[in-house]
């Protein structure tokens, strides 16, 4: 689960984030070496999901632990001293009194980062590449929950 | 006329009396209603490391303990700091009347008054069912009244049901901590009957570090199930979120998810239905949001909980008389609201097509809960009027409060049928700025939408078709419809027409880290660019619309609702609940737990 303190000071994180700069690199393909589209998609990330669990798709499965593509919108940042982001299906306005932080879609993914990354803007569609990590994780400094993350990544714009 | 010079000394001698007496903050606050019998933890917090033996904490001039009936622990350090705290859990005191209660370290001291109050001994009410239309406020009460019961001779044609009851009052919502609240304190006032501040859930707001540790007030679930009773919470939010929530969580924090599904899962609620099912998955099930392999699924069933993830099966599991205990989920986020269940189908009911709405729910709450012979409360929520009104999404709200009307319709009928003793509240929790402010209309001329508006006379009257038999017109994006405008709001693009492809995200947050209006809605026909009236940057940085803090309406029928009336603190909503059905301590029901006071 997605634990933050109550808003005071959270947001004013997110903004300090803002400020860092970032290595970004254009659009482009990554290498496809296995035969498989390594183009990920939100709707090709799962066979199924459900109130009892998701399913990977065949796709997802045989890209774990391998390069892939996801396309998405970043998230507001949650801490400017971690390298992850919250990736998106469609831009999310994370609201602070209606819905608690913890109420992230289910279908998130996270974005660990090689390098810090630069500003971007958050309703623009960005695309990542890197390795395809699935399973539970709890970042040990956040403890921020994922189950599907994309690791040693970069932004491209 | 006073002068201004001497309205600024008393302002400052206030001030420096209330800096004096704050040495000490003692819990439960000042001015707290207690509920007789009704468990508290007892706090009182120092301002620095005390000598134990000059600390004197008395109530009505004796020691505290002749009132509370134990010791409370000193913490000499509380948290590591360099502060003293005197904390006794699970208090209660069993004689009404008014408490002073004064805390000394020896230099300074500070007094609170409680009030504790009784209920009569016998039970007005077999049943209570509370209805919380979140952030329902008089706008949408308007605009749904226009949509699903029409006016002919200037006259509605007909009432809703949530107008057709006998007793109204006034509610306001302020907490401890601020003149605007949220959906956690604001249920929390109407589950505890005590204050609180934004966010937190069933305690008050100390400076304890954990957000676990605070001073914990009774809810009515504790105290419900402590007499013998069923209860029960239905809501179309995920059921961790704040208005279910406060049914039986203690927490200062009301994002604790993980912890609300444990606090669930203790106070052995009969029925709990909404969505929010990632935190009840083991971390190793994919699609989990839990940080540990507790399988709340598998402890519900073994603790004979029937599940429901479907409608299908929701009616299914009710309908069986052997079923006393139901736990659905229905969705991994929120359950979808009355426009895309019924009629658009957007947002996620392509991924889970078979969701009960809000009187579904309730009617299979209802069937499970009564068959506990002592009664029940239960609490329905219609919980998207406030999230559509935060993303300025007046259809979607409306839709949904028309689908709070539809219930508690179906409410008042199953009332009828089953004894007429069953006290039926309808209220929301806080309000939004929103307002019917007249019409637009497509066939106006010109190209500009703004100049399509119909204020006054101009307004005239939308043409929705005539709704269906629950009250929804079957078409909203009509030639002539509402204008319904709110007052709170960051940038965004104003299109003049509902969002027929799913709900409205009107700001997002550019790379600067401002928060700008959501440019997807830029091209559409007629946009036009609203500048937000809320802070932009900073912590304070909106997104969304907020919660204001007018006044919201109660209305109720039913044996004990004439306690109603006139203006009410929300607290007093449930000193309502527990008087109809008597929930301070009967000899026969005297508690091991309760002091002997």
């Amino acid at each position: 689960m997605l634990r933050l303190p109550s808003q005071s000071g959270e947001l004013s994180r997110r903004t300090f984030l803002f400020s860092t700069l970032v290595l970004a690199t254009p659009m482009v393909g990554a290498a496809d070496a296995t035969g498989v589209d390594n183009l990920l998609s939100f709707d090709s990330l799962y066979k199924s999901v459900g109130v009892l669990g998701t399913v990977y798709s065949d796709q997802a499965k045989a890209l774990k632990n391998k390069e892939v593509r996801m396309r998405g919108y970043m998230a507001p940042p949650l801490k400017p001293e971690s390298k992850f982001f919250v990736l998106t299906r469609e831009p999310v306005a994370v609201c602070p009194f209606c819905s608690s932080d913890a109420q992230w879609p289910a279908d998130i993914v996270v974005v660990y980062l090689r390098d810090t990354l630069a500003p971007i803007n958050l309703s623009r569609r960005i695309e990542v590449t890197g390795t395809l990590e699935m399973g539970s994780w709890t970042d040990p400094q956040s403890g921020f929950v994922s189950q599907v993350r994309i690791v040693d990544a970069v932004v491209h714009k | 006329m006073r002068s201004k010079t001497s309205f600024l000394s008393a302002a400052f001698l206030a001030t420096a009396l209330s800096a004096t007496c704050s040495a000490q903050t003692i819990f439960p606050l000042t001015r707290a209603d207690i509920l007789a019998g009704s468990l508290f933890d007892f706090k009182v917090e120092f301002d620095s490391v005390v000598d134990p033996a000059q600390v004197k904490v008395s109530i009505n001039g004796a020691d505290y303990t002749k009132t509370l009936g134990k010791s409370a622990v000193l913490v000499a350090k509380e948290d590591d700091k360099e502060v003293s705290s005197l904390l006794l859990r699970d208090a209660s005191i069993r004689k009404p009347g008014t408490y002073v209660v004064t805390a000394t370290d020896g230099k300074v001291s500070s007094s609170v008054t409680w009030t504790v109050y009784n209920t009569p001994v016998k039970k007005a009410a077999k049943n209570v069912i509370l209805f919380i239309g979140d952030g329902f406020s008089i706008g949408h009460r308007t605009a749904m009244r226009i949509l699903s019961k029409g006016i002919e001779g200037g006259k509605y044609t007909s009432k809703l049901a949530i107008d057709e009851m006998p007793y109204m009052a006034l509610l306001t919502t302020q907490g401890t901590d601020s003149i605007i609240t949220d959906s956690a304190n604001a249920a929390h006032a109407y589950t505890t009957g005590h204050k609180s501040c934004v966010n937190a859930l069933g305690v008050y707001c100390s400076r304890a570090a954990n957000s676990l540790d605070h001073p914990k007030v009774e809810t009515i679930t504790s105290l419900a199930k402590r007499h013998g009773m069923a209860v029960g919470a239905v809501t179309n939010s995920e059921i961790e979120d704040a208005t279910p929530a406060a049914m039986v969580a203690h927490t200062r924090r009301r994002s604790d998810y993980n912890d609300i599904v444990e606090m669930f899962y203790q106070s052995k609620i009969d029925v709990m239905m909404g969505g929010g099912s990632p935190n009840f998955l083991p971390k190793s099930t994919p699609g989990s949001k839990r940080k540990d392999d507790v399988d709340y699924i598998e402890r519900f069933k073994q603790a004979d909980y029937r599940l429901a993830t479907t409608k299908t099966e929701m009616l299914a599991a009710a309908n069986d008389p052997k079923t006393t205990k139901l736990l659905g989920l229905y969705n991994t986020g929120n359950v979808d609201g009355a426009l895309d269940l019924k009629f658009l189908k957007k947002g996620s009911v392509a991924k889970f097509p078979d969701q009960p709405d809000v009187p579904e729910s309730m009617n299979a709450a209802l069937k499970v809960l009564s068959r506990n012979k002592n009664g029940f409360v239960l609490m329905v929520e219609s919980a998207r009027i406030d999230k559509y009104s935060h993303s300025l999404d007046a259809e979607r709200a409306i839709y949904d409060a028309i689908m709070l009307d539809n219930a508690v319709k179906q409410a008042k009928q199953w009332a009828k049928a089953n004894g007429d003793n069953t006290l039926i509240l309808v209220t929301a929790d806080h309000s939004h700025a929103v307002s019917v402010v007249g019409t637009v209309d497509d066939n106006k001329p010109g190209p500009d939408m703004r100049n399509k508006i119909g204020t006054y006379n101009e307004a005239g009257f939308p043409n929705y078709p005539a709704p269906d038999a629950d009250g929804y017109p079957n078409k909203v994006d009509v030639s002539r419809r509402l204008r319904v405008l709110f007052g709170s709001y960051p940038d965004y693009y104003d299109t003049f027409a509902p969002h027929m492809e799913g709900e409205f995200v009107p700001a997002i947050r550019n790379a600067a880290g401002v928060m700008v209006a959501n440019d997807a809605y830029k091209d559409a026909p007629g946009a036009e660019l609203r500048v937000g009236n809320l802070p932009n940057i900073g912590s304070g940085a909106a997104n969304s619309g907020v919660h204001t803090g007018d006044d919201v309406v109660l209305t109720a029928m039913g044996p004990g609702a004439q306690k109603v009336h006139g203006q009410m603190e929300n607290t007093d909503l449930f000193r309502v609940m527990a008087e109809a059905l008597a929930l301070s301590p009967q000899k026969q029901a005297a508690s091991s737990k309760a002091s002997t006071n």
